[in-house]
């Protein structure tokens, strides 16, 4: 019995050992969750079932972990888990600013830790890890995309990709599609120009550099006043977006334009910032855009993700992408060409805007643009929704996010010709968290779930085919609903609210749930030996 | 973006430059958002008069360009520069092509423009330190007669009474923020609790300053102090929230009412 028990766990040992299959990539997640969203499509929904509706009340502890930098980066030795970790053969990959863990899935041990030397960058946080065959790739707040030994932990190579002086800092997971290795950047203090690249994961080299926006005389170029305003004028890549393998598009949000409250200097509709932007992922090329934030004033950094839906459409089937964007608009758009096929507010009031235009896009109120004696605005800074994980269920044709009813003060600070910098100031006033459901077809939310407390909540979103939706509230619990309707049918209390976007897989038959908590990763699953 | 209130400070440095950053590394108060170590302040002092007079004529006195010189807050060299090492080279040099002459400077005086361009820089950085304008910019009649009228203010405050010299104990941009919703802190009063009554299914109310509250328990202290939780889902709760009213008003203030209040508020010396 025991040399049976060696041998299979050997074996499983030799499972460990393989390298990503890239099909895993291409399937919905189950046995693996290998990419920051688990899949493509961005929709965050698991096809299993095991742990469901009728069970889901047993949810039981499998293990915790809290990890520490060694006393470097991060916040006093802590760390603040915003990443998603990956799953692939058995082992969880994430990352944490400068640091960088594997451990054992099952267990929750540690198999390797490491640590990245910085140069300086905000430390704001890292979203986590893209995956190659047996190499991890992530970036550094001084923004160096760094490409590990998934075995050993053991760094392979590293590559500058933006210059931490100028104020970039850099923190999404890298994207993995093909040979691609794409990675963004963030940093909007000092009005630099945004971009998007793709290395190569073998060697590191540059493969494509896209600018967010134009140059002179390039298309886009006539949404700007000037050549400087242009170069300086933002859009940033902090967040990993979604893939269409069929048509070979690559979508992702493009951040806020600069100077961010004082506008003056950039009068025009400033593309592509505050966008959705589909790119040819081998070339780099843009295929088509559409900006959900025209001329913003707000830092409405439009990064939140584009989640791709397969489905129907006033009775025809369509290949769709939609978003809950930070400026507290729903938008769905048809994925083949960028075109508007609905846009919703998800929240009561968006007074920065006056409405729509024809094409469904947003249109910004100039009374709502900062003030030198104050405007209030909804959403404030912080956005009706941000980078937290949405998720859309198949099972239900909903789209669930967190989003914000809130109000916030804006004043404009530098009234010259050429302001610099943010320009201005922001300062919320008030702040209410809820959870809604929203049908894809209509925009409309189907049902809401207001969290009885104020404050914000940074927890992701999951839904699964067990019929159940997976988050955290603003007080520390995670939970799970009846994806239906919204009723609460498991909860544990954490020692802090849910950072990340909890994630869901199979291991030797047995589902597990994690869940990231300030330094903490939660893992659940039905009751077992 | 949305950023949280911490930076870190370290910086390349090549090993000659080490001890004079070290002296750059100045301390820096809690929510400021510097990145990068920021010179001393007669360093900086000296660099402003230098630059302004050497400088100025073509990149502003500011720093931030004119027609003939270009930006230097948000240039790259003075962005990538450590005190002097790139900018000290092309001020000795000059860009004659571009128009720039050479200026024979010291060391010193180019690590003192240095340390300003620095402070230039970091200043544009620190959006938290971005001084607020004037906001005094309303008719404290009208806020009058909103904080009587449309607002019903009066039916909670008075100006007379609770808000009694309340423009002399905020500055504007404090009160601003303040009686659109407001908190505790420095001087002010804390908010009134958030009263709660909570009625079990059976057994008598029980009514207290509510604690804790999420979607599955609710915790309040008692009138004798004690504290004391209940399941959600097991009682009736019932919240008395003494500053809804505030939050009500945050849909219907025009930007116009708000300024009128403020100048209002700000007359109740």
């Amino acid at each position: 019995m025991r040399w049976i028990l060696f041998v299979a766990c050997v074996f499983a040992g030799v499972l460990a050992a393989q390298p990503l299959d890239p099909a895993k990539l291409l399937q919905p997640p189950t046995d693996a969750w290998p990419t920051y969203n688990g899949d493509y499509t961005g929709r965050r929904y698991s096809p299993l079932t095991q742990i469901n509706q009728s069970n889901v009340g047993t949810l039981n502890l499998a293990w915790t972990r809290r990890f520490t930098t060694g006393g470097g980066r991060g916040g006093g030795g802590g760390i603040q888990i915003k990443a998603t970790p990956l799953e692939v053969n058995g082992i969880l990959y994430f990352a944490a600013p400068d640091n960088a863990w594997a451990l054992d899935a099952r267990s929750g041990r540690e198999l390797w830790h490491y640590t990245w030397q910085t140069t300086g960058g905000l430390h704001i946080g890292n979203r986590g890890f893209g995956m190659y065959g047996d190499w991890l790739f992530f970036e550094t707040p001084d923004c160096y995309l760094v490409s590990l030994d998934a075995k050993t932990g053991k760094m392979r190579w590293n590559h500058q990709i933006a210059d931490v002086k100028q104020e970039y800092f850099c923190g999404p997971a890298p994207m993995v599609i093909k040979n691609h290795i794409i990675t963004g950047v963030g940093g909007d203090s000092l009005d630099l120009p945004g971009y998007l690249e793709s290395y190569d994961p073998e060697t590191g080299a540059l493969q494509w550099h896209w600018n967010t926006t134009p140059r002179p005389g390039e298309p886009g170029s006539e949404t700007w006043p000037s050549r400087g305003s242009m170069e300086h004028g933002g859009g940033m890549t902090w967040h990993s977006g979604t893939y269409d393998p069929e048509l070979n598009l690559y979508y992702f949000g493009t951040g806020n334009p600069n100077p961010v409250y004082a506008p003056q200097s950039r009068l025009g509709n400033n593309l592509y910032t505050c966008s959705i932007v589909a790119l040819n992922p081998d070339t780099g090329k843009l295929a088509w855009y559409y900006q959900v934030s025209p001329h913003d004033s707000h830092d409405f950094d439009n990064v939140e993700t584009p989640v791709l839906i397969d489905g129907e459409f006033k009775g025809q089937p369509r290949k769709m992408l939609a978003q809950a964007a930070r400026n507290g608009y729903f938008v769905l758009l048809d994925r083949t060409n960028g075109k508007n096929l609905l846009t919703a507010p998800f929240v009561e009031d968006v007074n920065w805007s006056k409405g729509l235009d024809a094409d469904g896009r947003p249109i910004p109120n100039p009374d709502k643009e900062a003030k030198p004696d104050g405007t209030l605005v909804s959403p404030t800074e912080g956005g009706a929704a941000n980078w937290f994980a949405p998720s859309f269920s198949p099972l239900t044709g909903l789209f669930y996010t967190h989003a914000s009813e809130s109000y916030g003060l804006d004043w404009k600070t530098d009234l010259s010709k050429t302001p610099e910098g943010y320009g201005g100031r922001n300062q919320t006033i008030w702040m209410q968290n809820q959870l809604q459901a929203i049908d894809y077809k209509t925009g409309k939310v189907i049902w809401s779930h207001r969290y009885p407390n104020q404050g914000g909540n940074r927890s992701g979103l999951l839904s699964t085919a067990g019929g159940l939706l997976f988050g955290g509230d603003p007080t520390g619990n995670v939970f799970a609903m009846d994806s239906a309707n919204g009723k609460i049918l498991w909860h544990a209390g954490l020692h802090t609210s849910v950072g990340n976007g909890p994630i869901t897989f199979e291991l030797d038959g047995r589902q597990y749930l994690v869940v990231g908590a300030g330094d903490m990763l939660y893992t659940f699953a039905l009751p077992g030996n | 973006m949305l950023r949280v209130l911490q930076r870190s400070f370290s910086v390349t440095i090549g090993r000659s430059l080490a001890l004079a950053v070290l002296c750059w590394n100045s301390s820096v108060a809690s929510g400021q958002l510097i990145s990068r170590p920021v010179p001393p302040a007669d360093a900086v002092e000296r660099g402003q008069k230098q630059f302004v007079i050497q400088c100025g004529g073509c990149h502003g006195a500011d720093a931030r360009g004119e027609d003939d010189g270009p930006d230097l807050v948000r240039s790259v060299i003075v962005l990538d520069d450590e005190q002097g090492s790139l900018i000290g080279p092309l001020i000795r040099q000059g860009r004659p092509a571009d128009g720039m002459p050479a200026f024979d400077l010291t060391d010193a005086q180019i690590q003192d423009l240095a340390a300003f361009l620095r402070e230039r820089t970091q200043a544009a950085i620190n959006r938290n330190a971005y001084p607020i304008l004037n906001l005094l910019t309303g008719d404290p009649k009208a806020g009058e007669a909103y904080f009587n009228g449309a607002g019903r203010c009066n039916t909670c405050h008075s100006a007379t009474g609770d808000l009694a010299g309340l423009g002399s104990r905020f500055q504007p941009a404090q009160l601003q923020t303040r009686f659109l919703y407001p908190r505790g802190g420095r001087g002010s009063a804390p908010p009134k609790p958030t009263t709660v009554t909570v009625t079990p299914r059976s057994g008598p109310a029980v009514s207290g300053t509510l604690e804790f509250i999420d979607d599955f328990t609710v915790g309040l202290r008692d009138a004798e102090g004690y504290y004391r939780s209940f399941s959600c889902d097991a009682v009736k709760v019932d919240i008395q929230d003494p500053l809804a009213a505030h939050a009500q008003l945050l849909w219907q203030y025009s930007d116009k009412n708000m300024h009128d209040v403020l100048a209002y508020l700000v007359t109740l010396k």
